[in-house]
C-alpha cells in the first residue's frame, strides 16, 4: 500500500495544505483566454442598455423627449423616471441609509448622472439612441467644496428639506445644514481636549486625502433576464457581494427572494468598485421585465471614472500631543468627508464613517476623539473601500502623517518616535481609546526587523550625506526614506455591530464529500483575483485531510452557495475562511466517529492525522480519510446518517487586526519633479499564512495600487462640476514602467479568536503603502522644512513643492 | 446607417467574412459576431490593452481599429496561442511565477509577450517593463509578469537551443 510506505512530510506535502505555494487553479482558463466574465454572457434575444447621462453637475430637468429616439433603428425602448415611478423604483435605497435616484426625477446632482436607459438590439444602436434623445435642463449653482457647502443657501437634496424648511434628522442623526449628512463621533471630547490643551507639545495639521476610483480593469455590468414563463428572474453581474444583490434586488422589486438568482461569474477586479447596487442594474432588469429579453448593461471606462464608487475625499484636521520626550498623549481628528450627491458609502450600517475609528493607529494613545461631517456636493455618490477595509486607509494615512509632522515638531527620529509609541505585544488584546479592541500584536519586532533589513541608519547616513552635497551644489536630487507602520482592522464582522441593510455581515462555507473522497466546498464570498479555488481547498485540505487537488471551491451562484456578504474589507479569510475550518472540522468530527466505527475501537480512542484517523498508541491501525468517504456512503452505522456534509454560518466575535512595517526609499530630482523608487521593503504579518506565494501577489499589487494612489492617481473636478480625469489619458494607473520590484517579508502572529489564525492581507499593502510613499516624499524635503503637502504627488505638485521650498533658486 | 462593407479576415487560421458597418470596431467583431471573447475590452482608448491581438505580425489594440481596416489581414488572439494539451511557455509560465489574479489583462498581457519575445528573445527587465508598458494590469503590480516573461524566454530559448 502507498499511504503505508509514504512519510508523514510526504503525506502532509500530497495535502496541498495551509502553508504552502500551492499554484493556482484559475490560471488555466484565464491563460487561455476561458474566463468568464459578465461581458462574455451571450442569451438568445439579449438587448443593450446605456444610459443617456448629465453634462452638468446640478440642473433641472425639465423635459425629457424620448421621441426621436424611439425612431432609431434597433432602439426598442427608453426609460425615463416617469416609466420607473409606478413601480416605486425611481429612486433606490443607498448602503448607508439615504436613497439614490436611479433615473433623474427632475433634477441631476453631478456630471455622468443617469437620466435616461436606451435599450437597443447592440451597443451601436443603444448610442445612436442615446444621441437622440432631447434633454432639457436649466442650470443650478454647481457646490463642489464641502466647505462651501456647509455655508451655502443652494440646496442640493431638497427632498431632505421638510416644507417648512426644517431638516429633518438623516440615517445617522441631526443634521445641521440641508447639505449635511452627518455627524459621527468616536471616543471622548472633553478629556481629549484636557488633554491637548495641557500638552507639553501640541502640532496641528491639515490634510486632504483626495478622491479616487479603485478603477478594476474590468468595469461594472449586468445581464438580467426575466423569464416570464417560470417567473424567475437571473440576474448576473460584477457583484462582490451576490447574496446581498439578491435580497437589495427582491426588497425593492417586490420579486419573492426565492425567485431570482443572482450569479457573479468571474470578475475583472473589484477593489471596492463592485459592492455597491447600481442604477444599472435596476434598469436592466426593468428592461428585461418591460421587454421580455435579456438586457446587458456593461460601463464604458469614462462611465465608470465619473459615476460609480469614488473612494476617500476627506479633509483631515488632527491635533496630536505629547510629552517633550515623544510618548504621544492625545489625539484629536475632524474629517469633513465629501459624500457627492448621495451617500452612497458601502460601509457597515452603525458605521456612516466606516472603521475611521481606527485613526489612533498603532500607538497606544491614552485619549483620542474623533468627529466625521458627512457633506453633499455636486459629485458622485460612492465612498467605497479601495482595496482597504472601510475607510481605513484614510485612518492610516492620517495617523501616519500626523506621527511623521510631531517627529518634525519635537526634532525627533520618525522611526524611534514610532517605536516608542507603539501598542507592547504584552498589552494584547489591546483596547484602543476609540472603542476597538486589537486582537494580537507584535509590533516592535515587525518593526526592529524591518529597519535592520533595510538598513535604516545607513540610509539616514546616507540620506544626511546626500543633503549635504545638494547643498554643496553637488546633485540635484534629493533622498526620501518612507517610513509607515499601519494596523488594519479587518474581517467585518461579528454581527452584534456590523451589518449590510439589516443583513448580519457573517458569512459561510458548505461542504459536500463525494464518496471517492474528492469535495465539494460552497462560500458566500466571491474572488475577484484573489484565488479563493486555490486558498480556501488548502484550508480545508488541511482540516479535512483531502488533497486540495481534491476539492472545487464554488462562489457566487446564490441559487447553490450558502448565504454570505461577500469579498471586500479583506474579509473571505477572517470570515469565509473562519467559516471553512468550522465546516471542515464538523466533516471531521463525522469522520471521526466513522473511522472508530470501521476501526472497533470507541470515538475517543482515534485521533486525526494529516489525512487519516488512527488509533491512539497503535499507528498501524488507520483509516484515511479517502476511505472515511467512502464508508459513509456504503455502511450502515448505527447511529450515524448517511452522507458526509457540513455547513458552517461563522459570525466572528472580533475583527482581525493585520499589521506591516514598511519602508520606501525614493530618489526626487528637484527640477523635474520625478520621483525614482529605488527600493521597497514591506513586511507584513496577516496571522497564519495559508499560501506564501498568493500573499506575495496580493502585496504586490496593493502596493502598486498604493503608488497610484499616492503619485498621481485622482478623480478630480473643475468648478463646474466637470469630470477633468475620466479616461485612462488622465486618470493615472501605473504601467510596468513605472513600478519597482518589491522586497517581501513577514513575521508571523496569529490572530488569537479565527479558527486558523489567519488575518487577512489583501488589503494591507494598499493600506500601508500608500502613506508609506507619501512619507517618502515628506522626508526628501523634510531638511527643507516642508511638513504637509497633499497628495497625490504627481510630479507638478512634487516640483512645486521644490520650488516654494526655494529649491528652484 | 450607413452601406454595410463586405469584410474578410483570417482569425486564428480560420477565414471569416461577413458584412459589417464602417463603424464596426475590431473587437466587437471578435467578441459579438465571431464570439472570441479571450480579448476583453478595459477601456476603449488604446489605453490598457486588454484587446490586444496580433496582426499581420503586429500587437494592435483590436477596441481602436475598425473591422474594416483589418479586411484581409490575419488577426491571432489568445485563443490561437497555445492549445489546452499544449500550452504556449508563456501561458506556463504565468501559471508558474504567479503572473496573474484576476485575469482580465491576461489574454491581452500573453498576446502582447508572444511580439514582444519574436522581437527581442532574449529581453532584459528593463526592455520587457518597456515592451509591456501598453498592457495594464490593475492586480499583479507586474513584478511577476516580468518574472513569467523572463522565465518563458529562458524556456523558449532552451527549447530553441536542444532543437539546434
Amino acid at each position: 500500500m502507498k499511504d503505508e510506505v509514504e512519510s508523514r512530510d510526504d503525506r502532509v506535502a500530497n495535502l496541498k495544505g495551509m502553508g504552502c505555494s500551492r499554484k493556482r487553479v484559475e490560471d488555466a482558463r484565464f491563460t487561455q483566454g476561458k474566463g468568464n466574465y459578465v461581458d462574455d454572457i451571450k442569451l438568445d434575444g439579449m438587448l443593450f442598455g446605456d444610459f443617456v447621462r448629465s453634462p452638468y453637475a446640478h440642473a433641472r430637468v425639465t423635459n425629457i423627449d424620448t421621441e426621436e429616439a424611439l425612431k432609431v433603428p434597433g432602439v426598442l425602448a427608453v426609460l425615463t423616471a416617469a416609466d420607473l415611478e409606478p413601480l416605486g423604483l425611481h429612486w433606490m435605497p443607498t448602503l448607508a441609509g439615504d436613497k439614490q435616484m436611479v433615473l433623474a426625477d427632475g433634477k441631476v446632482l453631478f456630471q455622468g448622472q443617469e437620466v435616461a436607459f436606451v435599450v437597443a438590439e447592440d451597443r451601436f444602436a443603444a448610442a445612436d439612441g442615446i444621441e437622440a434623445v432631447e434633454v432639457d435642463y436649466e442650470e443650478l449653482p454647481v457646490i463642489v467644496d464641502p466647505f462651501e457647502a456647509l455655508k451655502t443657501d443652494v440646496v442640493l437634496r431638497e427632498d431632505l428639506v421638510a416644507q417648512d424648511g426644517s431638516i429633518p434628522d438623516g440615517a445617522h442623526g441631526p443634521r445641521t445644514h440641508p447639505n449635511h449628512i452627518f455627524t459621527w463621533e468616536a471616543g471622548e471630547k472633553e478629556a481629549t481636549q484636557q488633554v491637548l490643551d495641557n500638552a507639553e507639545v501640541l502640532v496641528e495639521e491639515s490634510m486632504y486625502y483626495h478622491r479616487t476610483h479603485p478603477c478594476p480593469l474590468e468595469t461594472c455590468g449586468c445581464v438580467a433576464s426575466m423569464d416570464k414563463v417560470n417567473g424567475k428572474l437571473t440576474l448576473w453581474g460584477t457583484f462582490q457581494a451576490p447574496h446581498a444583490i439578491r435580497t437589495v434586488v427582491s426588497l425593492i422589486s417586490g420579486i419573492e427572494e426565492h425567485n431570482i438568482r443572482v450569479v457573479s461569474p468571474d470578475i475583472g477586479g473589484g477593489f471596492g468598485n463592485k459592492v455597491g447596487a447600481y442604477p444599472g442594474y435596476v434598469c436592466s432588469v426593468v428592461a428585461s421585465i418591460v421587454t421580455g429579453k435579456p438586457v446587458k448593461w456593461i460601463e464604458d471606462r469614462m462611465d465608470n471614472l465619473m459615476t460609480t464608487a469614488f473612494a476617500r475625499d476627506y479633509h483631515m484636521t488632527g491635533k496630536i500631543s505629547a510629552t517633550k520626550e515623544g510618548k504621544i498623549t492625545g489625539l484629536h481628528c475632524h474629517v469633513t468627508a465629501d459624500h457627492g450627491g448621495f451617500d452612497a458609502c458601502a460601509d457597515p450600517t452603525k458605521f456612516p464613517a466606516g472603521f475611521m475609528n481606527i485613526c489612533t493607529g498603532s500607538y497606544d494613545i491614552p485619549t483620542a476623539f474623533l468627529e466625521v461631517d458627512g457633506v453633499y456636493t455636486n459629485k458622485a455618490p460612492g465612498g467605497v473601500s479601495y482595496r482597504c477595509s472601510f475607510r481605513v486607509t484614510e485612518a492610516v494615512y492620517f495617523i501616519e502623517r500626523m506621527v511623521e509632522v510631531l517627529a518634525i515638531e519635537l526634532g525627533m527620529d520618525a522611526a524611534e518616535l514610532r517605536r516608542i509609541n507603539f501598542i507592547k505585544k504584552e498589552q494584547f488584546p489591546y483596547k484602543a481609546a476609540l472603542g476597538w479592541e486589537y486582537d494580537s500584536g507584535d509590533y516592535h519586532t515587525a518593526w526592529d526587523k524591518a529597519l535592520t533589513s533595510v538598513d535604516y541608519d545607513g540610509l539616514r547616513a546616507e540620506q544626511a550625506q546626500r543633503v549635504e552635497d545638494f547643498k554643496a551644489g553637488k546633485t540635484r536630487k534629493l533622498m526620501g526614506v518612507g517610513l509607515s507602520f499601519f494596523t488594519e482592522i479587518v474581517g467585518a464582522g461579528p454581527v452584534k455591530n456590523c451589518d449590510i441593510l439589516g443583513l448580519g455581515m457573517f458569512d459561510s462555507c458548505e461542504i459536500r464529500i463525494h464518496p471517492t473522497g474528492s469535495a465539494i466546498a460552497r462560500l458566500g464570498t466571491i474572488s475577484q483575483g484573489q484565488g479563493h479555488a486555490t486558498t480556501f481547498a488548502q484550508i480545508l485540505a488541511s482540516e479535512i485531510g483531502l488533497p486540495a487537488d481534491s476539492i472545487t471551491i464554488e462562489e457566487g451562484d446564490t441559487d447553490t452557495a450558502p448565504y454570505g456578504l461577500g469579498t471586500y474589507g479583506s474579509r473571505s479569510t477572517p470570515v469565509a475562511g473562519a467559516a471553512t475550518a468550522m465546516a471542515g472540522r464538523k466533516i471531521r468530527a463525522k469522520a471521526q466517529m466513522i473511522a472508530a466505527y470501521l476501526l472497533e475501537v470507541h470515538d475517543n480512542d482515534v485521533e486525526f492525522d494529516v489525512d487519516r484517523f488512527v488509533v491512539k498508541g497503535a499507528p498501524e491501525k488507520f483509516k484515511t480519510m479517502k476511505e472515511i468517504a467512502f464508508a459513509a456512503y456504503n455502511q450502515a452505522i448505527p447511529g450515524i446518517e448517511p452522507g458526509l456534509e457540513a455547513v458552517s454560518y461563522y459570525d466572528p466575535p472580533n475583527m482581525t487586526y493585520p499589521f506591516g512595517a514598511y519602508v520606501c526609499v525614493m530618489d526626487i530630482d528637484v527640477d523635474t519633479g520625478v520621483p525614482e523608487i529605488r527600493r521597497f521593503y514591506a513586511l507584513d504579518d496577516c496571522g497564519t499564512r495559508i499560501n506564501p506565494m498568493i500573499i506575495e501577489g496580493q502585496v504586490h499589487g496593493g502596493l502598486t495600487e498604493a503608488l497610484a494612489v499616492a503619485l498621481g492617481q485622482e478623480i478630480a473636478y473643475d468648478d463646474m462640476g466637470n469630470v477633468k480625469t475620466g479616461t485612462l489619458m488622465d486618470f493615472f494607473l501605473p504601467t510596468a514602467w513605472e513600478v519597482p520590484n518589491y522586497e517581501t517579508d513577514h513575521t508571523v502572529t496569529p490572530s488569537p479568536h479565527h479558527p486558523i489564525g489567519a488575518k487577512g492581507v489583501g488589503e494591507s499593502p494598499h493600506v500601508g503603502g500608500v502613506p508609506c510613499f507619501s512619507n517618502a516624499v515628506h522626508d526628501a524635503f523634510r531638511a527643507f522644512g516642508l511638513r504637509q503637502t497633499n497628495m497625490p504627488h504627481d510630479h507638478w505638485r512634487i516640483w512645486k513643492t521644490a520650488n516654494e521650498l526655494g529649491l528652484h533658486d | 446607417m450607413s452601406k454595410k462593407m463586405h469584410i474578410k479576415l483570417n482569425v486564428n487560421g480560420k477565414d471569416e467574412e461577413f458584412l459589417a458597418e464602417p463603424r464596426e470596431l475590431l473587437i466587437y467583431t471578435l467578441r459579438e459576431r465571431l464570439n472570441i471573447t479571450g480579448p476583453h475590452i478595459g477601456c476603449e482608448t488604446s489605453h490598457c490593452g486588454a484587446c490586444t491581438v496580433t496582426i499581420d505580425g503586429k500587437s494592435v489594440k483590436s477596441c481602436t481599429m475598425f473591422a474594416a481596416q483589418a479586411d484581409g489581414k490575419e488577426i491571432t488572439t489568445i485563443e490561437g496561442i497555445g492549445t489546452p494539451d499544449s500550452l504556449h511557455p508563456l501561458q506556463e509560465a504565468f501559471k508558474e511565477h504567479h503572473g496573474l489574479q484576476c485575469g482580465y489583462c491576461t489574454p491581452g498581457m500573453i498576446t502582447r509577450a508572444t511580439k514582444l519575445l519574436e522581437e527581442n528573445p532574449n529581453p532584459s527587465e528593463e526592455d520587457i517593463r518597456f515592451g509591456m508598458a501598453g498592457n495594464l494590469c490593475r492586480c499583479t503590480g507586474y513584478q511577476n509578469i516580468v518574472k513569467s516573461i523572463l522565465a518563458a524566454a529562458a524556456e523558449m530559448n532552451a527549447a530553441k537551443e536542444a532543437a539546434e
